[in-house]
């Protein structure tokens, strides 16, 4: 049943803490109410989920994005691949200890070092991000932005779940006669989370606020959100958002471990799917603040909405309560109903339960006439770089009108409705949901407008 | 520019298991314990699950717990930022050693609790906290990254935001490399400054780089062994005594985050 309107909301908070401590955190008095946005849409409910006392989301324009994964290299790749129906994945070949299931692997990293002068940087991820960043004139936007306005106001907000990892295991597997780490591999700055923004910070001279968001599979959207903030405060005037994970040991045995991975090219929203495949992938953009004067084909980030599934680490709430209220905060931000959404790009990794809770989701949340597909049988889970790929691939949706389908699905699950794709179609959208949610129940949604965004 | 008051402040190392311990130390009215060993306890977890979470988890919760308390605030209604320099080392460990050794003894509640993003999720689990939560690093920045993105949330929300910020000692050859030595985690409860709000208040600002401000000689020897003990001390010792001042924290290459406190 599609709900609009009127329709009573979850609480914000589901009160299954173990821990109650007297009193209420002083609160905010109220604001005065702000004056409605032009053209902007109807308010989801009679009682949103917390008194409108913030500013609405004034969007943000996309100056440029991008994304390579196996797909192939930048946006031309992407939507060849998409529109083509040909997956990037392939049997695992890349683990040192034989593990069978499928890949999404970006080829030549091994062979494509950093530039001698960012060498304490180099790594997998790193080398991947590097290629990433020199697609669709991405890296000519920093370098060029960098030039016109002040470096402190450029930020940098990117999202990665296991970082250089890969380089922290290869050090493991070669260390000298002492017990430590090779020589060249004691670099400190690639054995932490942050190599990525670190590296980005030193490649482009990019330097405002940097953060590396690591939320597992919600990083690169939530990235995406941390980037629309610091512009929406006027704390930069540019930001770098986006998200980079590659493939290491810990995640294609760690999720092997939780018996999560399928041992074949996996199958979204299928009946008969049984489990993930993950993949590699760099997807960055440019965020600047959205003005009057912006081109009628402009993209923009029209809402973000980000919340804690308070339940499990490993599965997702099994009423999907924190994916729902992400998703309504995202709509709320951007001033957009279910209905004006033309289409979904849902997290689908193919896990049994993130598909059912999902599908249930969506089922129960927007009309027949919104579509909905999962593009990870096309690139695999690309962990904290999905939010981010598909950021771009939702992008691609609104720009070129492919609604990609559900690639490896055939027998849909009983809890979808009539809004999955399984064959790709071609329809002008104006507003796409891009939906990603992680381990420890970390949940992110994205919406994407074109042209003026809200009419 | 932000003001805001520190309505709660939890703190973790070993020795110090509360702020009114950490702060005698810093204002000078009691010298440094002797080291005492034990793991922080947060009471909201239950002991079977405190006996199978990681250090980084125990750390996290029990410094978020105390500034709840302190605050009297409900943590479920609260969003959060959760920072760390490493995440869980020993877990890095941990996850190196076996997929050299053999892949398949993998654990998986070791997998799902190296994610950066752990004591983020368990504190979400323990309170029922279903607000915005994140978790995020910085390299050396991370303490000043985190405190600015906790008050850009507060900021762009009018709500409290509650941030927490740890690492646990490393060991193995990656805790090596790391130079983390020591155990240490903070947490702040941030509030919107009404005039009422209880606890020090302070105004936010970014400003490019100027000179940092030094790290207090009490903590000295624990800022060279833990790297969000670093970034934390000068603002910690500003919050430890009664006089307005600034503490400076460089927060990238051409910014610094300004706090200063306000009377």
């Amino acid at each position: 049943m599609p709900v609009a309107r009127g329709e009573p909301l979850p609480p914000r908070t589901a009160g299954q803490g173990r821990y109650r401590v007297a009193g209420k955190c002083p609160r905010a008095p109220a604001r005065d109410a702000l004056p409605a946005r032009p053209g902007a849409g109807h308010w989801l409910y009679s009682r949103p989920i917390r008194p409108p006392r913030f500013p609405s989301v004034q969007a943000c324009r996309i100056l440029v994005h991008t994304a390579t994964s196996c797909l192939g290299s930048g946006r031309a790749a992407h939507l060849e691949a998409l529109a083509a129906r040909r997956s990037g994945l392939s049997a695992n070949d890349w683990t040192t200890t034989p593990l069978a299931t499928a890949i999404g692997r970006v080829p030549g990293l091994e062979s494509a070092p950093l530039p001698a002068d960012w060498a304490r940087w180099d790594c997998r991820n790193n080398r991947l991000a590097w290629l990433g960043l020199r697609q669709d004139g991405l890296f000519d936007t920093l370098l060029e932005l960098r030039t016109r306005l002040p470096a402190h106001r450029l930020g940098i907000a990117v999202g990665t779940s296991t970082a250089s990892i890969a380089e922290t295991e290869r050090a493991y597997r070669e260390l000298d006669a002492d017990g430590g780490f090779p020589a060249d591999l004691r670099r400190p700055e690639i054995h932490q989370p942050h190599s990525l923004a670190g590296f980005l910070q030193e490649a482009s001279g990019w330097h405002g606020p940097c953060l590396t968001i690591s939320t597992a599979c919600s990083s690169g959207a939530k990235a995406w959100a941390a980037g629309a903030r610091w512009l929406q405060q006027g704390l930069c005037d540019a930001v770098l958002v986006g998200g980079c994970d590659s493939l290491c040991g810990s995640t294609l045995h760690g999720f092997a471990s939780l018996q999560l991975t399928s041992p074949q090219a996996c199958r979204p929203f299928d009946a008969g799917r049984d489990g993930i495949s993950i993949g590699e992938a760099a997807a960055f953009a440019v965020l600047v603040r959205a003005g009057e004067d912006d081109p009628a084909n402009a993209q923009h980030l029209a809402g973000y909405g980000e919340s804690a599934d308070a339940h499990h680490m490993s599965a997702p709430h099994p009423e999907g309560l924190g994916a729902r209220m992400a998703t309504l905060d995202a709509l709320r931000r951007a001033g957009l109903a279910p209905t004006d959404i033309g289409y979904i790009n849902l997290h689908g990794t193919a896990s049994r339960l993130n598909d059912e809770v999902e599908a249930a989701m969506v089922t129960g949340l927007f009309p027949a006439t919104t579509l909905a597909s999962s593009t990870k049988g096309w690139t695999g889970h690309t962990l904290g770089a999905a939010g981010a790929l598909e950021a771009t691939i939702s992008l691609l949706a609104l720009e070129h009108g492919l609604l990609p389908g559900t690639l490896g699905c055939t027998q849909p699950d009983p809890a979808c409705g009539p809004q999955l794709l399984l064959e790709n179609a071609r329809h002008p959208v104006d507003a796409v949901l891009s939906n990603s949610f992680g381990f420890g129940g970390s949940n992110a949604s994205l919406v994407f407008t074109r042209g003026n965004g809200h009419d | 520019m932000t003001e805001f008051a520190v309505a709660g402040i939890g703190l973790w190392t070993p020795g110090l298991p509360d702020w009114p311990a950490a702060r005698a130390v810093l204002t000078g009215a009691a010298a440094w314990p002797e080291a005492a060993g034990g793991r922080p306890t947060p009471s909201l977890m239950p002991a079977n699950e405190r006996r199978r979470a990681p250090d980084s988890v125990l750390m996290a919760l029990t410094v978020a717990e105390q500034a709840c308390a302190a605050a009297g605030a409900d943590p479920a209604t609260v969003a959060s930022v959760f920072a760390s320099v490493f995440g869980d080392l020993a877990i890095n460990d941990y996850m190196c050693a076996t997929l050299r050794d053999d892949p398949a003894q993998m654990s998986p509640t070791k997998f799902h609790n190296s994610v950066h993003n752990a004591p983020s999720g368990y504190w979400s689990i323990a309170t029922g906290a279903m607000a915005a939560a994140t978790s995020l690093a910085a390299g050396r920045e991370t303490f000043a990254a985190a405190l600015h993105e906790a008050v850009v949330q507060l900021a762009d929300s009018g709500e409290p935001v509650l941030l927490v910020a740890y690492d646990a000692a490393g060991c193995g050859p990656v805790g090596a490399v790391a130079g983390c030595r020591a155990s240490f985690a903070c947490a702040l409860l941030l509030t919107p400054d009404t005039g009422a709000a209880q606890g020090p208040r302070l105004r936010a600002a970014a400003a490019t780089t100027g000179a940092a401000s030094a790290v207090p000689d009490a903590l000295a020897a624990l800022a060279a062994d833990n790297p969000i003990a670093a970034g934390a001390a000068p603002l910690l010792a500003l919050l430890a005594g009664q006089a307005a001042g600034a503490a400076r924290l460089p927060l990238s290459p051409a910014l610094d985050l300004v706090l200063d406190r306000l009377p």
